[in-house]
């Protein structure tokens, strides 16, 4: 018995060291985060945000703080993660919030609102919150159908441009896309479906499509990665769909990070199935470092953030004046018509709308 | 006992409440109504049918699978037998993201099967019951063919030679003795796989939808508390029920067998039926668990200028990913290893001292209790995630922005494992002896370091092993965790898979490689060490 005692006090020391550690965490976590003269200001976002080490370093050199990244799962879990944790939050900004959800989180107060310096500069089809500025718009971005280009020229056939041709029978069996509940590429494209054929003809446009042969996978990585013939990881997959729901700036990503880079780009984008994506940022409410979230969102608009942005995250920018790189302007698509959807009604019938979908492609 | 206690009910218990609470709990009342609505859905019947369908099958097919084995492993000697148990456990450890890639390489259009005989399972239940037997091959062979390599072989000889027919003397002898080993495996099997998660996500599409993907879906995607908290408890429920009945098995199968060195049983193929055994079971694992891993591994050379070293090249350069990261991709190696090992720690402490307090007490709450640390690796990974995002935000438990929460919740999922090792183990050491220390004059702590240290030192090894593969691969719960910005293994691939190019998919191949070498060298480790007396439950 006297073993076991010995075993408890053991474990309570263990135990204690492990809160000794935990608290030489937290404390070099309080230094940064905590008190109002703190010098780290914390953006928390989804997975994909990405920006140079390089312009970071200029926001401190600028501010006097420094960036910490809280990379928080997908967009959706994201941001649900900032809903639960609303009033005690992680950080200071939260990036990453797009018109598809942009009022779940309005609705749920997740905000403190500012007027960002340079905002005069952000075009206005982009400011979705203009009058109470609770987010700033931060980029934008086109969920498109990419097609393989060599699939089509192989077979002499014209590349679809638009919603309408993808019923056609020419393109049976050629399209992939992504899971509208679980994928926030798949929810854009079926957006865009909305706002092509309105409440009353989605529902019809999509019985052609399932009936055409659409394939459905959970998540963009798949579709992507392992169906799409066209990318790089669905040649090796020995993927047999040409055409794939994925963004407009695919095709530049897809020259980007090929060794050697090729002079053209092995996809393309069908500039009529587009539907627009623009995602936000805002100060959270409670957040432990005010001034520094104030100043971050500033930075987020600045040309110098807005002309990184691209290559980082493959969106576009916001700010007029910003420049392209020459990357996109040589392998990206122009949509000039892309489809959107108000974020109101989009909140009010999302979840209608995915179970309508779900039920009529999926089962 | 205290120790294990506390750290289960602040890291697991205190959490998963908290979230459960947040979804059936308004202004104080709680809304059990809730669960009769929810469960009258009949989508979520659709679900539940499903879940319990599903691994009934993968159970089957695995136990059919892998049963020919486990007796291979336990009975025949061959040239590289420890290699091969060690790399067909590789799979058990790797993170579904990477398998369900290379996995539907092998199964869809284009890959091995259908090459050969233009056979696909992509899209359909197959690809899903396939994957299953891909992962849990390994619980087999090592639960059931521990146990056989340790049955004496002369008992159904002795049969034989009183008359009994081949078939009748396995049937008679040898096969009661394993059958609880043979319900224990199943029953984990059925465990991992009822509440399978990445497979069915991945290999299964949007129309298969297991209990955890739902509860995933309803928390992370949809943010229907109330609803993810319901499944909860459902999964809660089921998961319990199958731990008891494994407990049961359990305890059974610690009836007293006679048990030989396993080098002493095994030995070299004799006749055609033994050596047609052996090749199909080497060929199914070629098949089914080489295959898929080498996928990986080939595409991970498999640069656009002919095979070479590129793409891990370019996992040492923070460029390469354009930013995705901010520190090369390979730094995820080293976040990957000190994470591990401190979750390792963790584990052993917990786990140890939890199978020490069960080894000394009996009685129903002690084996409830037993039961109780194994719940983690039934206990969807979203709900933990969560319940820790919204606990463990405040004083003197403020751990949201600390790295060690990582290590914690790692260390939930290698707890059941280091537990399940050491029992057994400690059990067997015969008491007599610590008494006979302590008249000698021995004080309780020299007792532990001269009796029980060097009796369980193997399994403690073994036992470290496994916490340590389990964590390095552990994606669910470190996925919803907030940390700093330094991935690990699993969740670097993950990010490089969700961004297009190729070198960006070529990176997550050869990632995908070092985690599996890893792992592999890690188990291989165990191998040596593996104790001749006793194996565990794996």
């Amino acid at each position: 018995m006297s073993t076991t005692k010995k075993l408890t006090v053991t474990a309570v020391a263990a135990a204690l060291g492990i809160s000794t550690l935990a608290a030489c965490g937290g404390e070099s976590e309080d230094s940064s985060t905590g008190g109002s003269k703190s010098k780290t200001v914390t953006l928390v976002s989804h997975d994909s945000f990405a920006a140079s080490p390089a312009v970071l370093k200029e926001f401190t050199q600028e501010t006097g703080y420094t960036v910490k990244v809280l990379k928080s799962g997908d967009a959706g879990a994201a941001l649900n993660k900032e809903i639960l944790t609303k009033g005690s939050p992680q950080g200071d900004v939260f990036f990453g919030v797009d018109n598809t959800l942009l009022s779940r989180a309005l609705d749920n107060d997740l905000f403190t609102p500012y007027a960002a310096k340079g905002l005069g500069q952000v075009s206005d089809e982009a400011q979705l919150d203009k009058d109470k500025h609770r987010v700033t718009p931060v980029d934008t971005g086109d969920i498109c159908v990419n097609y393989d280009k060599k699939y089509f020229a192989d077979k002499k056939l014209a590349p679809p441009q638009s919603f309408d041709d993808l019923i056609k029978p020419e393109y049976k069996n050629l399209l992939v896309t992504e899971n509208v509940a679980t994928s926030s590429p798949g929810l854009g494209f079926l957006l865009g479906s909305v706002g092509r054929y309105g409440d009353e003809g989605w529902q019809d446009y999509w019985k052609k499509l399932k009936a055409n042969g659409v394939k459905v996978v959970d998540g963009w990585e798949q579709a992507y990665n392992e169906e799409f013939s066209g990318s790089a990881g669905g040649k090796k997959a020995k993927a047999d769909r040409p055409l794939v729901v994925s963004y407009a700036s695919s095709p530049p990503a897809e020259v980007l990070f090929a060794k050697p880079q090729p002079t053209e780009a092995p996809t393309g984008v069908a500039t009529g199935t587009c539907f627009r994506q623009t995602e936000f940022a805002g100060l959270l409410d409670g957040a432990k470092n005010e001034a520094g979230g104030k100043a971050l969102l500033d930075f987020l608009v600045s040309k110098k953030f807005q002309e990184d942005m691209p290559l980082n995250m493959f969106v576009n920018p916001v700010v007029k004046d910003a420049k392209l790189p020459e990357l996109f302007t040589k392998f990206g698509a122009v949509v000039d018509k892309p489809e959107t959807v108000a974020p109101d009604k989009i909140a009010k019938n999302r979840e209608q709308w995915v179970q309508s979908w779900s039920s009529l492609v999926l089962k | 006992m205290a120790g294990p206690v506390a750290f289960f009910a602040v890291f697991f218990a205190y959490p998963v409440v908290a979230i459960v609470g947040r979804g059936l709990e308004i202004d104080g009342v709680w809304q059990f109504g809730r669960i009769g609505e929810v469960l009258g859905r009949s989508d979520i019947q659709q679900v539940l049918w499903f879940t319990v369908w599903q691994a009934l099958a993968s159970t089957t097919l695995t136990l059919l699978i892998a049963l020919p084995g486990a007796y291979v492993f336990a009975r025949l000697d061959f040239p590289g037998k420890r290699l091969l148990r060690a790399v067909v456990t590789v799979p058990f450890v790797l993170p579904t993201v990477v398998v369900g890639t290379a996995f539907l390489a092998l199964l869809g259009r284009g890959g091995l099967l259908d090459e050969l005989w233009g056979v696909r399972f992509d899209t359909t239940v197959w690809a899903i019951l396939l994957a299953h037997v891909f992962f849990n091959y390994a619980v087999v062979v090592r639960t059931v063919g521990g146990l056989w390599s340790q049955l004496d072989p002369r008992q159904e000889e002795a049969a034989r030679v009183l008359g009994a027919g081949r078939f009748a003397a396995w049937r008679r002898v040898t096969l009661p003795a394993l059958a609880p080993a043979v319900a224990a495996a199943a029953l984990m099997v059925f465990l991992f796989t009822f509440t399978s998660f990445g497979v069915v996500l991945i290999l299964g599409g949007p129309a298969f939808s297991t209990l955890e993907v739902e509860i995933y879906r309803q928390t992370a995607q949809l943010l229907d508390l109330p609803t993810a908290a319901v499944l909860t408890l459902l999964q809660f429920a089921a998961v319990g029920a199958i731990l008891a009945v494994h407990a049961r098995t359990v305890r059974r199968r610690e009836t007293a067998l006679k048990l030989v060195d396993p080098a002493q049983t095994a030995r070299r193929p004799r006749g055609a039926g033994q050596w047609a055994l052996l090749g199909a079971v080497l060929a199914t694992i070629l098949l089914l668990v080489l295959a898929p891993l080498g996928v990986l591994v080939e595409r991970s050379f498999d640069g656009p200028g002919g095979y070479g070293f590129g793409y891990y090249r370019a996992l040492a350069s923070s460029d390469a990913s354009g930013g995705a990261f901010l520190v090369p991709p390979i730094d995820a190696v080293w976040n990957s290893l000190s994470y591990a090992l401190v979750a390792t720690a963790i584990a052993l402490a917990v786990g140890g001292l939890a199978a020490a307090a069960l080894t000394r007490k009996a009685g129903r709450l002690v084996r409830g209790f037993d039961a109780l640390l194994m719940l983690p690796l039934g206990v969807s990974a979203v709900t933990v995630g969560f319940g820790f995002l919204i606990t463990l935000d405040k004083p003197p438990l403020d751990l949201r922005g600390s790295w060690i929460l990582v290590p914690l919740a790692q260390a939930l999922v290698g707890v059941p494992f280091v537990v399940r090792i050491m029992l057994p183990v400690l059990r067997a050491v015969d008491e007599r002896l610590r008494e006979a220390a302590a008249v000698l004059g021995a004080s309780p702590l020299r007792v532990w370091r001269e009796v029980d240290l060097p009796l369980v030192r193997r399994a403690l090894l073994i036992a470290a092993g496994f916490a340590f593969a389990v964590s390095l691969g552990e994606f669910g719960a470190t996925v919803f965790i907030a940390r700093p910005d330094n991935p690990t293994l699993p969740v670097a691939v993950a990010r490089l898979l969700g961004r297009p190019g190729e070198l960006n998919y070529g990176q997550a191949m050869a990632l995908s490689t070092i985690l599996m070498v890893v792992c592999a060298a890690a188990l291989l480790l165990l191998e040596r060490i593996r104790t001749d007396k006793t194996s565990g439950e794996f």
